[in-house]
């Protein structure tokens, strides 16, 4: 039995070919693992989003190396960077491009808040056009806090009624 | 620094050109031109002083009720003698400025003076492309201009549909009461500033402790 919550454990001599779990944690693990993220590099923080998906920082070990620039085959957007008003509309048709489920990360000052930019051309915080699931903070984070940050937003589907949602 | 070096460029230029004056200068040699001569000058000095490559094309908005309110200025290099020169020039009307293109004599002024169009709303005559180049077409301001505040004014999104959707706009966002800034007072907001910056034991004044 496997619940939502606790790590997946399976002994075949005991449960044979057979697996007995909940949709609801099969769907989430499922998601949970293989979370491909829309790169939204905007300014310094996606040098550090690069930084995250090489090899000292490794985000394949989360399942989330995949990083896809096209919206239709990835589920999480990394905001990183100043998001421009100019700016501000691409990134919400990006966004609703992507295909459900699908979930934001806002890396950094700039994409969760404005930032140091208190000015005319600064979206002031990413959260006014796309609904975010993790801010992070820093300027720019370190890849451990990205990677932070995707646990943070892996465990958030993990407790996910993923099941009802579907059917509702 | 750029070199300064003693030439007859000035006075060759004032020769050529009677209305050409000197314009005070910490720097480069800088001349003031009327703005109806002032490709005819720009093309003297391309042509006569080798002044091949336009460094910069901006203009100075001397704030409201001033008149001449707006100067162009042009700052040219010349890569074979290794010199500059500033050219400057006052628009002629305040409410509506207006100055001939350079893009005839550098392609390179195209995006310059895109750029001045777009943050100053100085129209170029004659050029062949002149849409705003940072800020998005339909923008309402000129936003280097002395009355735009630095906060911004409240607008309307670039894109229709998205405005509707998020019902998000471009809002004004001034930086007292923003991160990072402290109070009109001179003191620090300790619950919404930044963290680091509740540590006031040392600043530009007072040296860092050892």
């Amino acid at each position: 039995m496997v619940s939502p919550n606790s790590a997946i454990a399976f002994d075949n001599k005991i449960e044979g070919d057979i697996v007995i779990s909940r949709l609801d944690a099969v769907i989430n693990w499922v998601r949970t693992n293989s979370m491909w993220p829309m790169p939204m590099g905007l300014a310094c923080c996606a040098i550090e989003l690069m930084g995250t998906a090489s090899a000292r920082f490794d985000i394949a070990r989360f399942g989330a190396e995949v990083m896809r620039f096209s919206p239709r085959q990835s589920d999480c957007m990394i905001v990183a960077g100043t998001v421009t008003y100019k700016m501000a509309p691409h990134l919400r048709r990006i966004y609703d491009q992507m295909a459900e489920p699908k979930w934001v990360i806002a890396m950094g000052a700039c994409a969760s808040s404005g930032g140091m930019y208190r000015s005319y051309a600064t979206l002031q915080g990413v959260d006014r056009i796309v609904p975010v699931d993790v801010y992070v903070s820093g300027c720019p984070p370190r890849p451990e806090a990205l990677l932070d940050a995707l646990i943070k937003l892996q465990d958030k589907v993990k407790r996910t009624p993923s099941l009802k949602n579907l059917t509702a | 620094m750029p070199e300064t070096v003693a030439d007859d460029t000035t006075t060759a230029l004032q020769a050529a050109f009677p209305s050409v004056t000197l314009r005070e200068s910490l720097d480069l040699p800088a001349v003031t031109v009327p703005v109806d001569e002032v490709i005819a000058v720009l093309q003297w000095l391309q042509e006569e002083r080798g002044y091949d490559f336009l460094v910069d094309i901006t203009a100075v908005d001397w704030a409201e009720n001033t008149s001449p309110r707006f100067t162009l200025v042009w700052h040219l290099y010349s890569t074979t003698r290794h010199t500059y020169i500033r050219v400057a020039a006052d628009c002629a009307d305040d409410a509506a400025p207006v100055a001939p293109t350079a893009t005839g004599l550098w392609p390179a002024a195209d995006w310059h003076e895109r750029e001045t169009f777009d943050l100053m709303g100085i129209k170029f005559e004659g050029h062949p492309d002149l849409r705003r180049i940072l800020m998005w077409e339909g923008y309402p301001h000129h936003p280097l201009r002395k009355e735009f505040p630095l906060a911004g004014i409240e607008t309307e999104l670039p894109d229709i549909e998205v405005a509707e959707e998020t019902a998000a706009k471009v809002i004004a966002a001034p930086m007292m009461g923003g991160p990072f800034v402290a109070s009109s007072k001179g003191e620090m907001n300790l619950t919404d500033a930044e963290p680091r910056a509740k540590d006031e034991s040392w600043n530009e004044k007072l040296p860092k402790p050892e």
